[in-house]
């Protein structure tokens, strides 16, 4: 074969082959969002972050605005130490309060945050005052047992 | 007034595996510009001998000295080097098969030198017109002949000139117009280019009128030598089997085997 | 009597076994000097760089037909199999994740790889087989020419360039026939499948993840099927029994190494 054409052949073949990293990047991953934004870190400690992982989203009103970029555990607290990259376009009050909730019933972790009404925003490197923890189904279990139970006591003592 | 010989082996030994050895002491002095046969039957280690002289295998014992390089204690770079001083035409041609004649024999140009492009085109078509094959520049190995690929192979051989021409068998399974072809190339490019050459190969008549000086070989050990001639006129009994074609005498017809009678009789037993 | 027998050949196995483990490891240890020698003489494949572009036309550009088709139904059969096991669980807008996670995770490298090593290093293993069988990889070193450097090492080059491509290629390929099957034929929500797609499949994650598996395959195969060339008996049997060798150990290493590469990338603690 002459070397023209081969290389041709081959010229076309390598053009193909980044074509299709290209739409598998594009067309069918996420990286036409969120990769190279500015963002800003903030903090936020949680008694419990059930099943949250590192670059789960962080959405406000359901739209994703950062993502998790580390989760440490503090020895004199005892508690979790989440770090977020927050999209730097969006502004949040000081006094905005993180939660930790689930997509759907069986879904991922994200935290959830809920911007509060003080004048000052977050700056890079802030921690967030109000969290709630993930809610842990053990806990919910043996919390409506506890209540179940303590219901019939009553209404035995009610009773008497 | 004597140049030093080309190939000079004093006391050679080898063996593929330790305590099997395939030469024993071998002696040989291959002086320039001579053609000089290596012969003997299938399996007398002169492929072997070959080889050590291209530098493929190294000896256990002796010495050799090959273009005035002492062969034992060369490293893969001058092996390498040494080499470029060398050609050698293997016994089916060994062409590359996916290029065609013309790059076969362009290749060590393209290889080894900065040569302009023009220039390699002329020296190519040269050596191709010396084995009279210039016209099949253009075909792919596939499309030749066996005889037609071997001449090729030679001229692809001689491309850098080297001093010393090394064949393996170069007249196995020709026709014997092509027999003749070669074995004249041979002996005229020896002459021309001032080359030395050493052809290893079972073939008395074709060999016997090119060479200059013939080594007989039998089981890893040389057994004679001398000029043709002498060796036809020779009485030592393997030189006799083998210049003249005897089925029986040193080498013997019949594989070793137990009495004939005895297996016959062993057989009949058994059932 | 029995005894003695039976010890004898217990004994005998036990050295065929010792054989064959230690053969394994020495021809292991061969096969790695060879390919450090290898990569150590790879100037030649860059500099000269139209011998490497044969080998990705040879390689890559005559496997394009196989991988394409392949993809396509394998990402067909994934529409068809994964809408029937979601749509029990009413999650059938889920396909779209489903098809695209499968294939670029594991099944884009992994398919596109074995018929990889079945089509492009079989061919290699035979040609390098081939050349050694007459005499050519000899005479080269008789011109002085280090056939590592001017056979081997392009074809190898080749073979890890075509690899990502082609494994890229078939997840595109695989995609489109699950969306294809998903979408037109069945009819599951067109939006859904490309919106929940893109949410799920993360770049880094998942589509860098397949792309590192795909080169690392592709080193694996590329390096056995030279290997196994340029070690073959130089006889028809010897040349055949090579390119078996390749196909099998190839496949071998591929499904091994993706053991390996997904437990280190796609799970582990709070960075999964």
């Amino acid at each position: 074969m002459k070397r023209s054409t081969i290389d041709i052949w081959v010229g076309a073949f390598v053009a193909a082959g980044f074509g299709g990293m290209l739409f598998l990047a594009l067309k069918v991953g996420n990286l036409a969002s969120f990769s190279t934004d500015q963002t800003y870190e903030v903090l936020a400690k949680f008694a419990n972050i059930g099943g949250l992982k590192v670059r789960a989203p962080i959405k406000s009103a359901g739209v994703v605005v950062g993502r998790v970029s580390d989760i440490r555990f503090d020895n004199e607290s005892y508690e979790a130490i989440v770090t977020f990259n927050v999209d730097a376009r969006y502004q949040f009050p000081r006094d905005t309060s993180a939660k930790i909730l689930t997509s759907g019933l069986l879904g991922e972790q994200y935290v959830g945050l809920e911007a509060g009404g003080d004048g000052v925003m977050l700056k890079g490197g802030d921690r967030l005052r109000l969290t709630q923890s993930a809610v842990v189904l053990e806990n919910l279990i043996s919390q409506f047992l506890f209540n179940k139970a303590a219901e019939g006591k009553d209404e035995k003592d009610a009773k008497k | 007034m004597s140049r030093p010989p080309i190939v000079e082996i004093e006391d050679l030994s080898f063996g593929y595996e330790p305590g099997r050895p395939v030469l024993h002491g071998i002696r040989l002095r291959i002086e320039p510009g001579t053609v000089v046969g290596v012969m003997g039957q299938s399996g007398c280690g002169k492929t072997t001998l070959l080889r050590i002289i291209a530098g493929w295998l190294k000896a256990q014992s002796g010495r050799a000295r090959v273009l005035g390089e002492t062969l034992g204690a060369l490293d893969e770079a001058r092996i390498f080097a040494l080499r470029r001083r060398m050609g050698m035409l293997f016994q089916f041609g060994a062409l590359f098969t996916d290029m065609s004649a013309y790059d076969n024999v362009a290749f060590q140009m393209h290889e080894h030198t900065d040569l302009p492009p023009e220039m390699i085109r002329d020296l190519a078509l040269l050596k191709l017109e010396a084995v009279g094959l210039r016209g099949a520049a253009h075909l792919m190995p596939a499309e030749l002949s066996g005889g037609m690929a071997r001449r090729v192979a030679l001229a692809r051989a001689i491309a850098l000139d080297p001093r010393l021409m090394l064949y393996d068998e170069p007249f196995t399974g020709l026709d014997p117009i092509s027999f003749g072809v070669i074995a004249r190339l041979i002996r005229r490019l020896n002459d021309s280019l001032g080359q030395t050459s050493i052809i290893v190969s079972h073939d008395v008549e074709e060999c016997f009128g090119i060479v200059d000086y013939v080594y007989m070989m039998s089981a890893g050990r040389i057994v004679a030598e001398g000029t043709p001639e002498s060796l036809r006129r020779s009485e030592h009994p393997f030189v006799h089997q083998f210049v003249h074609g005897e089925p029986d005498g040193p080498i013997p017809f019949h594989y070793p085997a137990p009495g004939y009678a005895a297996d016959l009789e062993a057989g009949a037993a058994g059932g | 009597m029995a005894e003695r027998a039976l010890l004898a050949g217990l004994r005998d196995g036990l050295e065929r076994l010792g054989g064959a483990a230690t053969s394994r490891i020495w021809r292991l240890g061969f096969a790695s000097r060879f390919f450090a020698h290898m990569l150590l003489h790879s100037g030649t494949a860059f500099r000269r760089f139209h011998l490497t572009v044969r080998e990705i036309y040879f390689a890559g550009v005559l496997s394009l037909i196989i991988i394409l088709v392949s993809g396509l139904f394998v990402g067909m059969v994934l529409g068809l199999q994964g809408y029937h096991t979601l749509q029990r669980y009413g999650s059938s807008e889920a396909l779209g994740i489903l098809v695209a996670l499968s294939l670029v995770r594991e099944l884009g490298p992994v398919v596109a790889g074995l018929l990889f090593a079945s089509r492009a290093g079989s061919a290699i293993t035979a040609e390098i087989g081939l050349m050694k069988a007459t005499e050519q990889i000899a005479a080269m070193e008789m011109m002085a020419v280090d056939p590592i450097a001017r056979v081997v090492a392009p074809r190898f080059w080749g073979g890890v360039i075509s690899m990502p491509l082609l494994a890229a290629l078939f997840s595109a390929m695989g995609i489109f026939g699950g969306y294809l099957v998903g979408v037109k034929l069945i009819g599951v929500d067109e939006g859904a499948f490309w919106s929940q797609m893109q949410a799920a499949v993360d770049v880094r994650e998942d589509i860098v993840n397949g792309i590192i598996k795909s080169v690392v395959f592709g080193i694996a195969v590329a390096w056995i099927a030279v290997f196994e060339g340029y070690d073959a008996q130089p006889t028809a049997e010897g040349v055949s029994s090579a390119t078996t060798r390749t196909v099998v150990t190839s496949s071998l290493a591929i499904l091994a190494l993706d053991f390996v590469l997904t437990a280190f990338m796609f799970t582990g603690g709070n960075g999964g």
